[in-house]
């Protein structure tokens, strides 16, 4: 094949002019790194004030570390952690361990009680929408214009529709039906007051790709990603509508080869999506991430 | 199944990127479903969703629908058509793909180019039965505006012309003459039955004199994506950083090698440096990267380079760009106004960005037969060939397909895309062409209104002479001032006075009239003014052409005030003197007052001055206010 072709190629071209260092071939994670790297750039000089959500879960911490890859070791703007109180006690004491290690400027946003949650959702999803009111204050109160998270394609189909830059009008809402067009890498940054963009450095990556990385990059997680007594989590949200998974992978490489086997959807053990067909839909158009 | 077929694989430790694949082609051709039947096919489906498939379908009381799979939006369910692109992993042997799901329905383009722009093959779904389509033709100019290198054809519902050689092979030669016309080469046609699964993985029964590839086959034979690598460099400059003292330029690599030690051109003024280091955090130190690679240099001297400024090799002449400030470029329009001469845009090339105006529309595509005609405007999701002018010279490559050289993307006042234009080449300038580069506003339409407080607008009154537009404008403009709205008043008589001392009423005098006005109007509204335009205008040809010349910001009112009222208050004594013959043509005397049909607003006569003044406000500051 041409591939095949091109590489004997180049590696010939190296053996007769050693002198002349070759660029590396990229891989698919090299690819998606130096992508996501190109959308976090744009991100930082389009949009400010700027923050990133970090949820203290795998793909956040990637997105953390690709931060710091794009920015020669730091990250240049805060990080926000929207605590809904009911997370894992091992995922505070991660949180405030990397604070200080990767030197974090962290902003800590609350959620409002579930009683001021609108009653009509499903009880998981009324849960769930906590967060989105508590994200809709930071973003308010700090006057975020760009607002980065770690939504992938392949989570859920809903996400699959997403923008890379995605506009959130007055009251954060996506308007799912009118979308920018978005290719060639141009963004559209459209702006008026009350509005805010999301920006999706990892859409492109599904969750192999997050785990192979993190392998690769030997990027630090909860434990609670790896199996104690055959159970472990595959997707952590707050500790009352997030459930373990069977399993018994208790390394990163473990998890890969579980994944590599495995056909069920990584948001299996997340209550809130298999309450009704279109709940997902519902929490996303409000903000939901 | 599969495993077979990609078995010259690259080596073991070498995981490639998946290859995108865009599906498209004209709605209900039966795009969704090609995309569930390759699914289940090549057994890529996740657990579950084969039930949730099942039962979906038996839910609406239907059989299995393949494109169920993908309507995961209750809103597509809801209208039967697939809203936006989705992308799926499958998986061919060693070899895995993304397949991009872009609708058909035609409002959607823009979701579809979202989509497809990336992919590096496309399958266009015909209905053999019915043929190339609207959509069809549509689907496959983009293709090649958007530069894909390999096209397969699926012959879908091919069962419904029984698979008959004689029949299929007439449909494919149509179609393989319309993709010839596109200068598009066509891998393979194939015949196929996306719901019975003929020739989608495995070899249909009902098709025995077929001898091509099923559409498996032809996927998996498609390339992979060409090297960039060993092209001159290019990296257009995305940002420049100091951190801890160090200045950092940073970048993507379009294509090409840097090393330590090279020597590079800096954007077009033509500033040398030599690249002291490649930077990268948490990565093998290498003193070299190549295309595709997002880096930071760091140069000497240490420049300070803009965002936009393109890198590439100092020694080299035959390895710089193309310098042109006027670009012929292809276009695919986006907007939903139709595109015509004199707009102003910027025109985004990687990270560089540049003030352009369309300085002429070259031909537009006819899509009935892919012709291309003489146009004056292209129309929302047309194409077209256009001549861009801009403020200063671009450093562009040639548009290609399969190099990222060349893509052009045209960004309104508000920051919207609205179109595509892949860059072909410099345009040269015609014989007796004037050389206009007009230059556009840097200051962003958002940043206007927050430094004006309101947005613009140009409010057009038109009426009779003497039917109080003048009054009513200036009364207005008073209001608006003390709300804090600047407007100007551009009105008949102060015009003629000035800017339009050498026009007289002549019909063609009169045209020429509003033309400036209109222009006017315009410049001022784009510095973020509120424009109050009071003149007769008395034809509906003259004000559509002043719509045309202002754009969306323009708002017709029309002051209805009757021919006798105007008459009997006849402040200027002008009726009276029309009727005593001493002035000629004189509007609702002696030349014609054609009334607006559909004005926005309409002021009627029979209401005290006041309250039309009020009206004529209130509607202002509804428009202008954010």
């Amino acid at each position: 094949m041409t591939q095949t072709r091109i590489l004997s190629r180049d590696q010939s071209t190296t053996s007769r002019a050693s002198s002349l260092a070759q660029p590396r071939i990229m891989d698919d994670l090299d690819q998606l790194e130096a992508q996501s790297i190109f959308i976090l750039r744009e991100a930082y000089r389009k949009l400010k004030p700027l923050s990133l959500l970090w949820s203290l879960g795998k793909d956040s911490n990637v997105m953390v570390w690709l931060a710091r890859k794009a920015f020669m070791g730091r990250v240049p703007f805060p990080v926000m952690h929207v605590d809904t109180e009911k997370k894992f006690p091992e995922m505070y004491a991660f949180r405030d361990e990397y604070t200080k290690k990767w030197d974090l400027d962290l902003l800590l946003g609350y959620c409002p009680p579930v009683e001021e949650i609108d009653p009509s959702l499903p009880p998981a999803a009324r849960s769930a929408a906590r967060k989105t009111a508590g994200l809709a204050a930071m973003i308010d109160k700090h006057k975020l214009r760009g607002v980065i998270a770690g939504i992938r394609r392949d989570e859920q189909a809903t996400r699959a529709k997403e923008r890379v830059f995605s506009p959130r009008g007055a009251g954060h809402r996506w308007d799912v039906r009118n979308q920018p067009p978005e290719f060639w890498d141009q963004y559209a940054t459209p702006y008026e007051d009350g509005m805010h963009i999301r920006v999706h450095p990892l859409l492109s990556w599904r969750e192999i790709d997050i785990w192979r990385y993190i392998e690769r990059e030997n990027i630090p997680l909860v434990d609670l990603y790896f199996a104690k007594d055959g159970k472990r989590y595959r997707s952590l949200g707050d500790q009352d509508i997030t459930n373990p998974i069977e399993s018994n992978a208790s390394t990163v490489a473990e998890v890969i080869a579980e994944l590599e086997t495995s056909r069920t959807s990584e948001r299996a053990g997340r209550a809130m999506d298999h309450e009704s067909e279109d709940v997902f839909e519902r929490l996303r158009v409000a903000g939901y991430l | 199944m599969g495993d077979n077929i990609v078995t010259e694989s690259f080596s073991e430790t070498h995981r490639a990127a998946a290859t995108p694949i865009v599906i498209v082609g004209h709605v209900d051709h039966g795009k969704s479903s090609l995309i569930g039947r390759l699914l289940y096919d090549t057994d890529s489906l996740q657990d579950g969703k084969l039930a949730q498939i099942v039962e979906s379908s038996r839910k609406r009381g239907l059989a299995v629908e393949w494109s169920f799979l993908l309507d995961s939006l209750q809103i597509e369910r809801d209208q039967g058509v697939t809203v936006d692109s989705t992308r799926i992993p499958f998986r061919l042997g060693s070899r895995e793909f993304v397949i991009v799901d872009a609708p058909g329905h035609r409002q959607f383009l823009r979701n579809m180019i979202t989509g497809a722009a990336d992919a590096e093959a496309a399958v266009l779904v015909v209905d053999a039965k019915e043929g190339a389509q609207e959509q069809t033709r549509r689907h496959a100019m983009l293709l090649r505006l958007i530069g894909i290198r390999h096209v397969i054809v699926l012959l879908n519902k091919s069962d419904l012309l029984e698979f008959d050689e004689a029949k299929i092979v007439k449909v494919e030669s149509d179609v393989r003459q319309l993709l010839g016309r596109l200068e598009i080469e066509v891998e393979a046609v194939v015949p196929a039955s996306a719901r019975d699964g003929d020739n989608i993985a495995s070899r249909s029964e009902r098709s025995l004199w077929y001898k091509g590839p099923t559409l498996v086959e032809a996927l998996a034979n498609v390339p992979p994506p060409a090297s960039r690598a060993a092209l001159p460099f290019r990296m257009p400059v995305q940002d420049v950083y100091r951190f801890d003292g160090i200045r950092y330029v940073a970048g993507r690599i379009e294509r090409g090698t840097v090393r330590a030690g090279d020597r590079l051109s800096i954007g077009a003024q033509g500033q040398v440096a030599t690249v002291a280091e490649v930077c990268r955090w948490h990565a093998p130190e290498l003193p070299v990267a190549g295309a595709g690679e997002s880096i930071a240099l760091r140069l000497e001297p240490d420049l300070v380079p803009d965002r936009g400024d393109l890198l590439f090799p100092a020694d080299d002449k035959a390895a710089a760009p193309e310098r042109s400030a006027r670009i012929r470029t292809r276009l695919f329009w986006l907007r939903g106004e139709p595109l015509r001469v004199g707009e102003s845009f910027t025109l985004r090339l990687t990270t560089a960005e540049h003030d352009v105006t369309v300085a002429s529309i070259d031909a537009v595509v006819d899509l009935e037969d892919l012709t291309l005609r003489e146009g004056d405007s292209v129309p929302p999701d047309g194409f077209a060939e256009i001549t861009l002018a801009a403020s200063h010279a671009v450093l562009f490559d040639p548009f290609s397909p399969g190099f990222g050289d060349g893509r052009g993307v045209l960004v309104d006042r508000y920051q919207r895309i609205v179109g595509g234009a892949p860059l072909i080449g410099p345009a040269e300038l015609a014989d007796g062409e004037h050389a206009i580069h007009p230059t556009a506003s840097r200051v962003s339409a958002a940043r206007q209104v927050q430094t004006r407080g309101h947005k613009s607008g140009v409010f057009w009154l038109t009426g009779l002479p003497g039917s109080g537009k003048s009054t009513v404008a200036r009364a207005a403009e008073l209001a608006l001032s003390e709300q804090a709205v600047n407007a100007t008043v551009l009105d008949g008589d102060t015009l003629r006075a000035g800017l339009c001392s050498d026009l007289g009423f002549s019909p063609e005098d009169r045209h020429e009239n509003i033309r400036r006005a209109a222009h006017v109007a315009k410049i001022l509204a784009e510095s973020g003014q509120v424009v109050i335009v009071a003149l007769v205008s008395p034809l509906q040809a003259d004000r559509a052409q002043a719509r045309q010349i202002v754009g969306e910001n323009f708002h017709e009112v029309f002051v209805d005030t009757p021919l006798e009222t105007c008459e009997k208050r006849d402040p200027k004594g002008l009726y009276a003197a029309a009727r005593s013959g001493k002035i000629p043509e004189f509007t609702g005397i002696s030349a014609p007052y054609e009334a607006p049909v559909s004005p926005e607003l309409r002021l009627p006569a029979d209401r005290p001055e006041q309250e039309a003044i009020n009206t004529l406000t209130a509607f202002i500051l509804r428009i202008v206010q954010p």
